[in-house]
Formats: C-alpha cells, sequence, structure tokens
C-alpha cells in the first residue's frame, strides 16, 4: 500500500467512527435505546484508535502503549465513582480533555518552529487559549465540587475588571504572536496568562451555578477541540469537537432558563453570595409542624403524591430511604412521582440519575412544565432537600434575587410537606414563603433519617388498612 | 489561508447544526450520561496525540504527546464505562399499575 491509500483507509475508519458518534447521541433521546448508542460508540472509538496505531507514521509504540495503560488507570476509577461524585469526575474529565488538546496545540507550533505562518499561528492561539483557560477553570471546579476550595462565590472588589484585563492580555499577546509568529517568548507567557484566567472565571462562582458552568466548560473543552481540528486538519476532531461543544452549549442554556439568568450574570453575577434581600420583615411568621406519625398519616391516605428531591436530598444520602417510601406508598395505591427541576443538584440531570441509581423507575421520574399541569391536583407534595427551585416568591415576589425564575409549583398542591433540618435558608440565602403557608406543613430533622421513620410509619400501619380519620388530615 | 481551512469549516458549520438538532432532542432524563458520552467522544483527540508521540518529531513534542495521549485515553476509557454504568441504572417501571 501506498501512503495514499493508508490516508484514504484511515479517513475512511473515521467517517464510520464519527457516523456512529452521531447515532450514539441521537439514541441518547430515550432511555430504551441509550445503552446501544454507548456500544456503537465505543466501537467507533476502538475503530479510530486501531486504525491510527497501524499508521506507518506511528513509529515508537513503547511508550504510546504505556501512556494507554497509565490513562486506562486513571479513567477506570474516575468511572466508578459514586452518582453523587459524578459532577466532580465531569469536571476532571473536562480537565484532562482540555489538557490533552492543549499539550497538542503546543506540540504543533514546537514542531512547526520557526516556520510556522500567521494563519497557522492564529488558529494555535485560539485553541491553546481556550484549552488553557478550560484546564484551569475545570480543575478549580472540580475542586469545588470535591469541596477542597469552597462552594461558597469568592469575590473581592473589582473582580470582574481585573478578569477581563487578564483575558485582554492573553488577546494582546495572542495578537503579538499572529503579527510574529516565531517570537518564541511570547507563547509560554500567553499559556500562563490564559491558565491565570481559567482560575479567575471558575473561582467567583457558587454552587447553585455549578450546573451551568459545568455545561460552559463543557463547551470550551468541546470547541477546543474542534479547533484543533483546524490546526491538525482532522476532520474527526473537527465533528467530534463540535458535537461535544454544541452539547455543552446546549445545556448551558437550559440551565440558564431554568434559573431565568443571563450568561454574563451567571459568570459575572456571583450569585449565591449572602444576598441582602428583603426577607426579614418586623413580623415573626408562624410555620406549621409535623411529626413522622402525621405525616405518614396524610401521605397513607393521598391518592397522588409528588416527591420533589433537591441536592440535600443526595447530601443526606436520602435517595435509598426515598426509594422505600416511594415502594410502600405504591404498595398502598397511592401514585406516587417525582418532579425534576432542570437545576436541581450539581450538574444536568444530576437528580435523574441518583434516582435512577436508587432503583426508581425512571417513568417516574417527570419534568417540571410536565409536572407542574398536575400539581394543583396533587393531594401532597413532599419537599426533600430542595428549596430555590420551589419558592413561590419567584413567581411574585419582584425585588426577589430570584424573580422570574421557572419553579416546581408545588404550592398549588393541596398538602404542602417539607423535610428540612431548620428554618435556616437555601443555598442562595433566600428566605421561602412557601414555608409559612396554611397548607405547608414542616418536617425537621435529617432527610435520610425523616424519610425512614416515615417508611417504618407507614409499613406498621399497613395492616390497620386506611383508618376513617384520614380523610381530616387530607382536605385540610 | 491554507486551502483546507474552508472545508474544515464547512464541516464545522454542519456538524454543529446536526448537533443542534440531536442534542435538542435527547431526553433531560439523560442530561448527565449525555455528557459523559460527549466527554468520551471529545477524548477521540487520542488519534491526533498518538499521531503526535508516534512520529518523534521532537524529545518536547514526544513528551507533550504522551501526557495527551495518557489524558484522552483516561477520557475515552472512563467516560463510556461511566456512561453505561449510568445508563444501565435507568430501568422502566414494572407493568402499569
Amino acid at each position: 500500500m501506498n501512503s495514499v491509500q493508508i490516508a484514504q483507509i484511515m479517513d475512511a475508519t473515521y467517517l464510520v467512527a464519527i457516523i456512529l458518534f452521531v447515532l450514539a447521541i441521537k439514541w441518547m433521546n430515550s432511555p430504551a435505546t441509550a445503552r446501544r448508542g454507548v456500544l456503537v460508540a465505543e466501537i467507533g472509538a476502538a475503530l479510530a484508535v486501531a486504525a491510527t496505531l497501524a499508521d506507518p507514521e506511528v513509529t515508537q509504540y513503547k511508550w504510546i502503549v504505556i501512556a494507554l495503560i497509565i490513562g486506562a488507570g486513571i479513567g477506570i476509577p474516575l468511572g466508578m465513582v459514586k452518582m453523587t461524585a459524578v459532577p466532580q469526575r465531569t469536571a476532571m474529565a473536562l480537565t484532562f480533555g482540555s489538557l490533552s488538546a492543549t499539550m497538542i496545540g503546543i506540540a504543533e507550533y514546537y514542531v512547526g518552529y520557526p516556520h510556522v505562518t500567521r494563519f497557522e499561528m492564529g488558529e494555535i492561539c485560539l485553541e491553546v487559549i481556550i484549552g488553557s483557560l478550560t484546564f484551569t477553570g475545570s480543575l478549580i471546579a472540580a475542586g469545588k465540587l470535591q469541596e477542597i476550595l469552597p462552594l461558597r462565590p469568592i469575590i473581592y472588589k473589582g473582580q470582574n475588571f481585573v478578569s477581563l484585563s487578564v483575558l485582554g492580555a492573553a488577546i494582546v499577546l495572542a495578537i503579538a504572536m499572529v503579527v510574529h509568529p516565531n517570537q518564541g517568548i511570547l507563547f509560554p507567557i500567553m499559556i500562563a496568562v490564559s491558565l491565570f484566567f481559567g482560575i479567575l472565571l471558575v473561582t467567583p462562582i457558587g454552587g447553585a451555578d455549578m450546573p451551568t458552568v459545568i455545561s460552559l466548560l463543557n463547551s470550551y473543552a468541546g470547541i477546543a477541540a474542534a479547533m484543533l481540528g483546524f490546526v491538525l486538519n482532522s476532520k474527526v476532531l473537527v465533528v467530534a469537537g463540535a458535537l461535544d461543544g454544541s452539547s455543552g452549549f446546549i445545556l448551558s442554556v437550559i440551565m440558564c432558563k431554568a434559573m431565568n439568568r443571563s450568561f454574563t450574570n451567571v459568570m459575572f453575577g456571583a450569585f449565591g453570595q449572602v444576598q441582602a434581600s428583603a426577607a426579614v420583615q418586623g413580623e415573626p411568621r408562624t410555620v406549621r409542624s409535623a411529626s413522622p406519625e402525621e405525616a405518614a398519616e396524610i401521605l397513607g391516605a393521598a391518592n397522588t403524591v409528588v416527591i420533589v428531591p433537591g441536592y440535600g436530598m443526595a447530601v443526606a444520602q436520602a435517595q435509598h430511604k426515598v426509594r422505600e417510601l416511594f415502594d410502600v406508598l405504591t404498595r398502598r395505591g397511592v401514585d406516587v412521582s417525582f418532579g425534576i427541576h432542570p437545576v436541581a443538584g450539581r450538574m444536568p440531570g444530576h437528580m435523574n440519575v441518583l434516582l435512577a441509581e436508587a432503583d426508581i423507575p425512571y417513568d417516574r421520574l417527570r419534568e417540571m412544565d410536565d409536572i407542574n399541569s398536575d400539581l394543583p391536583q396533587t393531594d401532597v407534595a413532599l419537599i426533600i432537600g430542595a428549596n430555590d427551585v420551589t419558592n413561590p416568591g419567584a413567581r411574585t415576589d419582584t425585588g426577589s434575587p430570584i424573580y422570574g425564575m421557572p419553579i416546581l409549583d408545588v404550592d398549588k398542591a393541596r398538602t404542602v410537606m417539607v423535610i428540612k433540618r431548620s428554618m435556616s435558608p437555601g443555598f442562595a440565602g433566600i428566605d421561602n414563603p412557601l414555608y409559612y403557608m396554611d397548607k405547608t406543613l414542616m418536617l425537621f430533622g435529617d432527610a435520610k433519617a425523616f424519610v425512614g421513620d416515615l417508611v417504618r410509619e407507614l409499613s406498621a400501619g399497613q395492616g390497620a388498612q386506611q383508618p376513617a380519620s384520614s380523610q381530616r388530615t387530607v382536605s385540610a | 489561508m491554507p486551502p483546507d481551512f474552508l472545508s474544515n469549516l464547512y464541516v464545522f458549520v454542519l456538524a454543529g447544526f446536526l448537533a443542534f438538532e440531536i442534542v435538542r432532542r435527547v431526553s433531560p432524563l439523560l442530561h448527565t450520561p449525555l455528557m459523559s458520552l460527549t466527554n468520551a467522544l471529545d477524548a477521540i483527540v487520542v488519534v491526533a496525540a498518538i499521531i503526535i508521540a508516534g512520529r518523534h518529531e521532537s524529545r518536547l513534542s514526544v513528551v507533550l504527546g504522551l501526557i495527551a495521549v495518557a489524558a484522552s485515553f483516561s477520557n475515552m476509557v472512563g467516560g463510556f464505562f461511566i456512561t453505561d454504568r449510568t445508563l444501565r441504572m435507568f430501568k422502566a417501571g414494572k407493568a402499569k399499575r
């Protein structure tokens, strides 16, 4: 075979891989077909890697094999983490992905040096800047999600000015590089400045905004890979990067919409710092609380129950107890479903994964718009570890920092129950008027322990078959 | 402008539109595995890393290439692994009540 034929065979293999990748994402439209998608994507990736290893340009195998083994050694443990840790794993994956793209971009510059054209320099600079800032940004995000770094936003005066100046400096250096592509000294400075900008970009962002930030970093990692495809003239990278980049971008748009905020606001708004909202009014307001026995009685007598989980459920590790509650209620003939807000959890879709891990059938997990049409006919809305996404103030209180955010309309259910440790406000520091409504019962305690008590009460009461007194409580 | 630039741009723009249409249809249930899957697909960068490391053009390019091989292969293996593991957890309800 001559080299042209080899190149054609490789390109054909890459084309097959790309087709399989597209099919894989297409099949993610339903849990029924999604695993088939992963299988074909794996075949595509394996074909592409095998074809590349067979490329006669590749002459040194020993170290490549060692690097592949190291990669698998890192990747497999990272693939085995618990579902609660998936957001940090994703952030680590973005770190490795952007590290890889940046390393190749840098290598490509030094391979071409000192004969790099201006056009190539422009491509390389753009690729390396995006790759570097994604690398440090994802690393900081992973640190925050693992709570090695403080999850609260870290802010100081003039922060946005400083951050944007650093980005500006990186761009100026890139322009200088394009004008003088072979001024080698500027290149490492540009990389260092971009790495620094990534740190500045993510440090001010708080935990509540992590779903958006992870999606946005995902988008950057994809763009970096696509840019690398331009640098190396590799269409497989261009397409894979475009797929990853658009997917991250669409997810971040969905997350922003679900919080009624703009990108700029997420990136520069430092949401989640202590808000001086108008929440603290003069008069003390009263809440009604209930014991596990009372709550269990109401739940057992209901026809329909909607459970609204939030990240607090995952923090308390309560999802398996919630599954038991789901089982015991379902056995009693209660129709139980779950209302999932798009930004519940620490990354897009996180809550669904946590509940699926606890063996809750996915047809019981329902999206916000879908469940909102049913909530007015729901007997009990049970809120576990969620706060801001249930705050009716978002509909009416124009002064609230979350005004305009779409919420789960739990306040329209006949009875509302909220499992909460204490009356302290949620992540964004905003008071929730839901707790002071007449139909709301506060269930104070640890989510896992309280749900466990509910399960015990309901299982114990099963022999007694629905006491007549239950009617009184439900209509309350 | 190198001759391949426009054809790459062409591919990029079309792939972007295609991705937009298919990702929009992905069930919100599966947004977490979607992200781990696209990370794994993105790790196809490993093919470029293998070529950079395997060509042996300079010591620096080999070292950078090998770091890239390890980093992106960890994503490929870990990404596919966790995506499949996550998807296995999604079970349909038993017969409709």
